[in-house]
């Protein structure tokens, strides 16, 4: 139990990668199978930031002590930690990993957008965004293509 | 030819090389999109695609003089900073991708008219560029993380370009879904693998993570990574079994799209697998061993008989010519299994060939399909007679691909059969030439088709291909031939590249 507390995020990232994965290959409608992605991908975001998180850190902002903005930002420090380390101590989380899934939600998003814009195009040259249909639409075509043996 | 003594720009320029490789058609990629008409759109494309492969070249002679290229961006230090980071690896297969992308460019003039919608034109373009600049700078990046982007930079741009097919075929549209879902989810697996690794060294600058991971090889995080990064290279290099995306995407696309892909999409996923395995990961770990030799070996084999036989089966040609590539992977992750600096020359040695080739067969087939608008293999009967020369280059591409003796596939599949006796894997040697015997009845098949039957009565009748497709296509080609015969410039880069990933790995 103790071990799900401490991997909680973790445990969340792979609930949601899988299931995210299960739509996009149980599903047959093209815009379900878009949502799976964008949630298999999203969870992807959220195991990135987890794993940028430092026990006890704080937001990656260079705290000038006698400014009053890092006076302020001080301030919302907790209390207990600055009294133990001072400002100067302060630990950051790691701010790479955000930076990073910026860019891989940016991908995700264009992709996204490509994906939808090619469904909508399937659905005006087919009528339907289902597999099956569209599948065996293909396969008459396919038989009539074929001449009689 | 030696590239030592190549020198095609001057050393300022050569200096920016690496940068303007990915950038010019990055930058032609937006010029092409506001392009007035398709006739400008195409002008750019041809001249983006152009100037890239020229930085190309002039960076493969400054690798083969210099070693390797660290171009820092921004002038930040790695591994703070990002690099590009050049090999003779990077340096052949962005060579491969600048010469079939400017040949694919020039054909396009006349491909597109018959294959897309005339106002889609310059986006075509557009997309063209795009997922070359991001091929490119897939090979040229040292950071894991930009690997990433610009493998999804390409694979956005080929999505779109997959889709622009449907006007002659609109099975086009559910293939590029298909391709869009398994690409992606194939890149976030190297994502989450990414990440792995970047949890567990604290960089992703490639050199810098290969040096991090030196003492790590038993760390889970660090084995769940390998699993991740190689599972998702696998979809986006039509690894057997997760190529189901390929055949569709390549037989219902634009011809542009198929025979620029088979060239090269595939090739610059393999490369950056072959990176991870041969620099990346710890050097003789267990599991990076025991996946070349019970995961890559098998599944290379598998592609070759398996894919192979969907080829002799297939009934659309171009389908037949997909499984084919997917066969021709298999060829190259024997190459790899054999985890030394010969079979991995001899694999890169074997992209390089395959590329060509391919192109020249896809580029062929849409030249015919100008005239005809073909697809089943019947429909090509005796079209030898009203295209000669389109079909002799079709014919060249496929004894290349089957290894007849003089042309460049010869070549390759000899030095990967040599080193696979070499290293004692025998089983390797029969079941490529079980493999080259499938590809020998399937080509059989085509060229029966095409040279010696009949046209059918009342059948569309084939014309030769306009100049400007005949140009590229004999180019392409007379490659195939050239390399067979004097293969010293894609030898010495392939040879100089698994020689210096190697040298660390005894």
């Amino acid at each position: 139990m103790s071990w799900i507390a401490t991997h909680f995020n973790y445990v969340v990232v792979v609930i949601l990668m899988m299931a995210g994965l299960f739509i996009v290959f149980s599903s047959g409608n093209l815009i379900k199978r878009m949502i799976g992605l964008a949630l298999f991908q999203s969870s992807t975001a959220l195991f990135y930031i987890s794993f940028g998180k430092v026990s006890g850190g704080t937001a990656a902002i260079t705290l000038d002590a006698q400014g009053a903005e890092g006076q302020a930002l001080a301030a919302q420090l907790d209390p207990a930690y600055v009294a133990q380390f001072g400002v100067e101590g302060v630990v950051y989380s790691n701010p790479l990993p955000h930076v990073l899934i910026l860019t891989a939600i940016v991908v995700g998003v264009a992709t996204l957008a490509v994906g939808l814009a090619i469904a909508v195009r399937v659905r005006e040259s087919y009528g339907t965004v289902e597999s099956d249909e569209i599948d065996a639409v293909s396969r008459v075509a396919a038989e009539q293509a074929e001449p009689a043996p | 030819m030696q590239l030592e003594a190549l020198y095609v720009a001057q050393p300022a320029l050569t200096a920016q090389a690496p940068i303007l490789a990915i950038a010019v058609p990055l930058i032609g990629a937006c010029a092409a999109a506001l392009a007035p008409s398709g006739r400008a759109g195409w002008m750019i494309s041809v001249v983006a695609a152009m100037v890239s492969a020229w930085m190309a070249l002039a960076v493969a002679g400054e690798v083969m003089r210099e070693g390797v290229i660290l171009y820092q961006l921004g002038g930040f230090a790695p591994p703070a900073g990002i690099a590009l980071r050049v090999d003779a690896m990077g340096a052949l297969i962005a060579l491969l991708i600048g010469a079939v992308g400017t040949l694919a460019a020039v054909f396009s003039g006349h491909s597109l008219a018959a294959e897309v919608r005339p106002e889609k034109h310059t986006l075509f373009q557009a997309g063209f560029l795009l997922a070359q600049a991001g091929m490119v700078g897939l090979v040229y990046t040292g950071d894991a993380f930009n690997a990433f982007v610009f493998l999804e930079v390409s694979s956005i741009g080929t999505y779109a370009l997959v889709a622009a097919g449907e006007r002659r075929d609109r099975r086009a549209l559910p293939a590029a879904f298909n391709y869009l879902i398994m690409g992606t989810i194939g890149a976030t697996f190297y994502v989450i693998g990414v990440g792995f690794l970047y949890g567990a060294t604290g960089t992703l600058n490639m050199a810098d993570m290969a040096a991090r991971l030196g003492t790590l090889d038993q760390n889970a995080a660090v084995q769940a990574g390998f699993a991740f990064i190689v599972a998702g290279l696998g979809v986006k290099a039509a690894m057997f079994p997760l190529h189901g995306w390929l055949p569709g995407a390549y037989a219902h696309g634009p011809s542009l799209i198929s025979l620029f892909l088979a060239a090269t999409a595939t090739k610059a996923a393999i490369y950056l697998m072959a990176r991870f395995l041969f620099e990346v990961f710890p050097d003789g770990a267990a599991f990076g061993d025991m996946f070349l030799q019970w995961v890559l070996a098998p599944l290379g084999a598998a592609a070759v008989i398996v894919c192979s036989l969907q080829a002799v089966f297939a009934r659309e040609l171009r389908r037949m010519i997909a499984f084919s590539s997917v066969a021709q992977v298999g060829f190259i992750f024997l190459g790899f299994s054999l985890a030394n600096a010969s079979g991995l020359s001899a694999a890169l040695f074997y992209m390089t060939a395959h590329g060509l080739m391919k192109a020249a067969m896809f580029m062929a087939l849409g030249g015919l399909a100008i005239s005809i608008g073909a697809r089943r293999l019947e429909d090509f009967a005796g079209v030898a007679r009203e295209a000669p020369w389109t079909a002799v280059a079709f014919g060249i591409g496929a004894a290349s691909l089957v290894g007849t003796p003089l042309t460049m596939g010869f070549l390759a599949k000899w030095q990967i059969m040599e080193a696979a006796l070499a290293g004692g894997r025998i089983w390797i040697f029969a079941v490529m030439a079980a493999g080259s015997v499938l590809t020998l009845v399937y080509v059989g098949r085509i060229i029966e088709v095409m040279f010696f039957r009949e046209p059918a009565p009342g059948a569309p009748r084939a014309k030769e291909s306009p100049v400007g497709v005949l140009v590229p296509l004999l180019i392409l080609a007379g490659l195939s031939l050239w390399f067979g015969i004097d293969a010293s410039l894609p030898q010495q880069l392939a040879q100089a590249g698994a020689a210096s990933l190697f040298e660390v790995r005894p």
